[in-house]
C-alpha cells in the first residue's frame, strides 16, 4: 500500500466537489455524523438534494458564498492505496491556491464540462499542470448524462484537449468520461459508456505507477539539523539529520558539500536509531561522515559523480502569490528546501497569460496570480537542478523580509 | 481493508540502479518521513519550540516520531501539557511515567490556577467544560516561556476546518487563526518565519489518517493509557453518547447510570469525551472496530464539536489547537 497525492482543480459548477464527495462517498470514507450534518444544510437549500459538494468546504464563508477559497485536504484509502487529495478552487483569482495545492500532487484531475469542452479553464489548470511538473494528467470529461452520453462528443474533446498538451509537453495523459452526480465510471465501470474500453476513474487511480516517478539517480541530501548529544558517551557523536530528497546514498560512498565543495566519505547511515547500508528517497536518515568538516543546515550533501548546479544567478518562472506587487529590484529571501538566502529580483522578462500561454510584452509589475518569468540573484551561490528534471531541488519560495510572507513560487529553469 | 505489513529491508544487498522494487516505501514509512522531515525543520527553524503532550494516542505518536528524529540527541525542546484538571487519570499517569521513561523535559500548567490567578468564570451546567478556558492557559505558557513554536497533534482529517490549515500555521500574539490570511505552503518547504510575539503552531501528522495512527502503533508496538482498550467503567447515557461518571459530572435524577463494557477513541477532558462501547482489548480488535464504523471519530467521542457548524474554525480563531 502506498501514496497518491492528487489535486482536483476547478470550482462548483465543473462539478469538482461533486466529485470528491462521489469518491468519499462511494469508497465509504463518509461517516454517518458526517452525512447528517450535510443534509442538514442542505435542507437548508432550495432543492433539498443532498449536496455532496458541502464534504468540502471547510470554511464558513466558502459554505456561505458556495466557493472554494482555499486548498483543502481530503483523505481516503482503498485496500492498495491511501489516498491524499489537495482540493483547490479554480478561478483565476485563486491561482495561487491551486499552485499550493499541485506543488506535491502526483496527479491532476482536469474537469471538463461535457457541453462547453476544452475552455479557458481547462487551459489555464492544465498550463499550472505543466508548470508546476505534475507527472500524470487524468482528464474527466464530465456531465456525460446532459450530453446523451454521446461518444461523438466525448472523441472531439480528446482530439481538442490533445492539442493542448502536445503543445504543453504533458505526458501520461488518461481520458475519461464521466458523471459525477450519477456516480456514473467513478467507482465502478458504468454501463452508460458502453463504447469506452477504459477502467473506472478510481482503478485509474488505484493503478498509476507514481514509484517510477521518484528520481534515484541523482543523489540530493539538504541538511536540516546536526544531531550532536555532547554526552560522555556519545562524546564523539555528530549526524547530520534531513531526508533524502532524491537519489541513493550508500555507506562507503564518496560526497561533497554543496555550496562548500568540501569532500568526506560516508561512514554511516541511521534510520531511526538502526544502522542501514543504504538510504533513499524519501526517507528521513542521519548521515555520519568519516572527516570533521563544516557542515550545517541549508548545506547541500551530494555524490560526486553527480552534481547540481551551484550558482547566483538563476532564471525564474515565478507564480506571484504576494498582495502587494513585485517589481524589478525588490529583495526578499529565497528557501530552498532548508537553505535561506537573500536575493533580489533582478528583471522581469515578460508574464505568461495562463489562458493562452502567450508570452506578454514586458510588465512593470507583476500582480497577484500572475506567472512570470524573472532573473533573480542570490547573495550567495544555491545548489539547484532545474525544476523541469529534479522538482524536488528545483523549486523554491521568496518570502517578504518584512511581512514574514511567502510571497512567490519559483520554478528555477 | 487489511494493511500490508510490508517494512523494508534496506540492509538487503542492493544489486545495481536497475531494479528499484525493493526501493518502496509503503505509506506508513512514507507518513513517518515526511512527520519526521516536519520535526527536524522545527529544530532547524525556531528558538524555542515545544510539543504539547497530552497522553492521548495522537500525541503519544509524536513523541515516538520525535525519537526517530532526534536520538540519540534529546529532544530540541520541552513536553507540554496544558492540564485542565479534568483529565483520565490513567492518561495523567502514563504521561508522567512516559516522560519519565524517555527521560524528556515535562511542563504541566494547569487550567485551575489560570483560572484563580486571573478571576476567569467556569463554564456552568451539566457537562461543564474547562476546554474554552485552556487557550487562556496555554497562551499564558507561551509567554511564560517565549515558546515559539508549539507542536501538536492534530490531523486534517479530524474536522473540516483543520483540513483547510497549513502544517506551520502561523498564530498572532492572541494565539489566533486567521483562515483567510494563510501562507501559501508548496512542495515541502516550509516558512516558519515569525514577528515577536507571534508563534507557530506546527502539525506534522497533518496528513494521518485515525486509521493511520493505529496502524503505526500497531507495527511499532508503541504503548499506550489503559483507557484506549475494552475496560468495565461507570457511565451516564446522554443524548446517544457514554459519559464517564465523574466528580466533574452533575448528576440529575432521572439520569441513566449503568456499568458498561467501554474504550475511548479520543482522549481529551472527561466532560467533553465520549466512550464506545467495545470488547476490543488489543489493537487489532480496535482497528477491526474501526475500520467497521460508520460514524466518524470526533463525532462519536467529542461533544464540543456539536455546538454549531463551524464550532471548531471560531475556537481555533480564538487561538485553540
Amino acid at each position: 500500500m502506498d501514496i497518491l497525492r492528487f489535486i482536483t482543480a476547478g470550482s462548483v459548477d465543473d462539478g469538482k466537489s461533486t466529485l470528491i464527495g462521489r469518491l468519499l462517498y462511494d469508497s465509504k470514507s463518509i461517516m454517518i455524523d458526517q452525512l447528517e450534518a450535510i443534509e442538514k444544510q442542505s435542507k437548508n437549500r432550495e432543492d433539498g438534494e443532498i449536496d455532496l459538494a458541502l464534504l468540502t468546504d471547510g470554511l464558513r464563508a466558502e459554505r456561505e458564498q458556495g466557493i472554494t477559497i482555499d486548498v483543502a485536504y481530503k483523505y481516503f484509502s482503498t485496500p492498495t492505496r491511501k489516498f491524499i487529495i489537495a482540493d483547490a478552487p479554480g478561478h483565476t483569482q485563486y491561482t495561487r491556491n491551486m499552485v499550493t495545492g499541485a506543488s506535491n500532487a502526483d496527479l491532476i484531475i482536469i474537469l471538463v464540462d461535457a457541453r462547453n469542452g476544452v475552455s479557458e479553464q481547462t487551459r489555464r489548470h492544465s498550463i499550472i499542470a505543466s508548470l508546476l511538473n505534475i507527472p500524470h494528467v487524468v482528464v474527466a470529461i464530465n456531465k456525460m448524462d446532459l450530453v446523451n452520453n454521446s461518444q461523438d462528443v466525448y472523441n472531439n474533446i480528446v482530439i481538442d484537449y490533445s492539442s493542448v498538451a502536445a503543445s504543453l509537453g504533458l505526458n501520461d495523459i488518461t481520458y475519461i468520461p464521466i458523471s459525477a452526480i450519477n456516480g456514473d465510471n467513478i467507482v465502478e465501470k458504468s454501463p452508460s459508456f458502453p463504447w469506452y474500453e477504459g477502467e473506472s476513474l478510481l482503478h485509474i487511480l488505484e493503478n498509476v505507477a507514481v514509484a517510477n516517478d521518484i528520481n534515484y539517480a541523482d543523489a540530493r541530501f539538504p541538511v536540516q539539523y546536526v544531531i550532536r548529544p555532547q554526552t560522555d558517551e556519545l562524546h564523539d557523536y555528530r549526524g547530520y539529520a534531513g531526508k533524502v530528497i532524491s537519489g541513493i546514498y550508500k555507506k562507503g560512498d564518496t560526497i561533497c558539500v554543496q555550496p562548500s565543495g568540501l569532500q568526506s566519505v560516508i561512514s554511516a547511515i541511521e534510520i531511526g536509531g538502526k544502522q542501514v547500508e543504504e538510504a533513499f528517497a524519501p526517507q528521513s536518515v542521519v548521515l555520519h561522515l568519516q572527516h570533521d568538516i563544516d557542515i550545517s543546515r541549508g548545506d547541500v550533501i551530494i555524490k560526486t559523480d553527480n552534481l547540481p548546479t551551484v550558482e547566483n544567478e538563476l532564471d525564474v518562472l515565478l507564480c506571484w502569490m504576494g498582495n502587494k506587487p513585485l517589481k524589478a529590484g525588490n529583495k526578499y529571501l529565497l528557501q530552498i528546501n532548508s537553505r535561506v538566502v537573500k536575493a533580489v529580483v533582478k528583471e522581469i522578462e515578460y508574464k505568461l497569460d495562463v489562458n493562452s500561454l502567450l508570452q506578454e510584452p514586458t510588465p512593470d509589475q507583476a500582480q497577484l496570480n500572475d506567472i512570470v518569468k524573472v532573473k533573480i540573484k542570490t547573495a550567495t551561490p544555491i545548489p539547484y537542478d532545474s525544476y523541469k528534471k529534479l522538482r524536488v531541488n528545483g523549486g523554491a519560495i521568496l518570502i517578504d523580509e518584512t511581512s514574514n510572507v511567502t510571497v512567490g513560487a519559483c520554478m528555477i529553469q | 481493508m487489511s494493511e500490508k505489513i510490508n517494512l523494508i529491508d534496506s540492509s538487503k544487498a542492493s544489486s545495481e540502479l536497475g531494479d528499484q522494487n525493493y526501493r518502496r516505501l509503503d505509506y506508513l514509512d512514507q507518513l513517518e518521513s515526511e512527520s519526521i522531515h516536519i520535526f527536524r525543520e522545527v529544530a532547524g527553524q525556531f528558538e524555542r519550540p515545544a510539543l504539547l503532550f497530552s497522553g492521548g494516542k495522537d500525541s503519544i505518536v509524536l513523541v515516538h516520531l520525535a525519537l526517530k528524529a532526534f536520538r540519540p540527541g534529546k529532544f530540541p525542546f520541552p513536553l507540554v501539557h496544558i492540564d485542565t484538571g479534568h483529565n483520565f487519570q490513567e492518561a495523567l499517569d502514563f504521561r508522567d511515567q512516559f516522560a519519565k521513561t524517555i527521560g524528556e523535559k515535562l511542563i504541566v500548567r494547569n487550567v485551575a490556577d489560570t483560572i484563580r490567578e486571573k478571576n476567569l468564570t467556569e463554564q456552568k451546567g451539566k457537562f461543564a467544560s474547562r476546554n474554552a478556558l485552556q487557550t487562556f492557559t496555554l497562551l499564558d505558557t507561551i509567554e511564560e516561556f517565549k515558546f515559539d513554536a508549539c507542536i501538536g497533534g492534530a490531523r486534517r482529517d479530524e474536522e473540516k476546518a483543520r483540513a483547510k490549515e497549513r502544517i506551520f500555521s502561523v498564530r498572532d500574539e492572541f494565539g489566533q487563526w486567521d483562515p483567510k490570511l494563510q501562507r501559501p505552503e508548496l512542495w515541502n518547504t516550509y516558512n516558519g518565519r515569525i514577528d515577536k510575539g507571534e508563534n507557530v503552531r506546527v502539525f506534522p501528522i497533518s496528513n494521518w489518517t485515525e486509521l493511520d495512527i493505529w496502524n503505526y502503533i500497531r507495527r511499532n508496538k508503541i504503548e499506550l493509557p489503559s483507557i484506549y482498550f475494552s475496560h468495565d467503567r461507570e457511565v451516564l447515557e446522554y443524548q446517544g453518547q457514554l459519559v464517564a461518571t465523574s466528580e466533574f459530572i452533575q448528576l440529575e435524577e432521572g439520569d441513566k447510570v449503568s456499568i458498561k463494557k467501554v474504550r475511548y477513541r479520543t482522549v481529551g477532558d472527561m466532560t467533553c469525551t465520549a466512550a464506545v462501547e467495545s470488547n476490543a482489548t488489543n489493537i487489532d480488535d480496535i482497528i477491526k472496530e474501526i475500520i467497521a464504523t460508520k460514524t466518524s471519530e470526533r463525532g462519536e467521542t467529542r461533544i464540543d464539536d456539536r455546538v454549531s457548524e463551524a464550532a471548531m474554525e471560531d475556537r481555533k480563531k480564538g487561538g485553540y489547537f
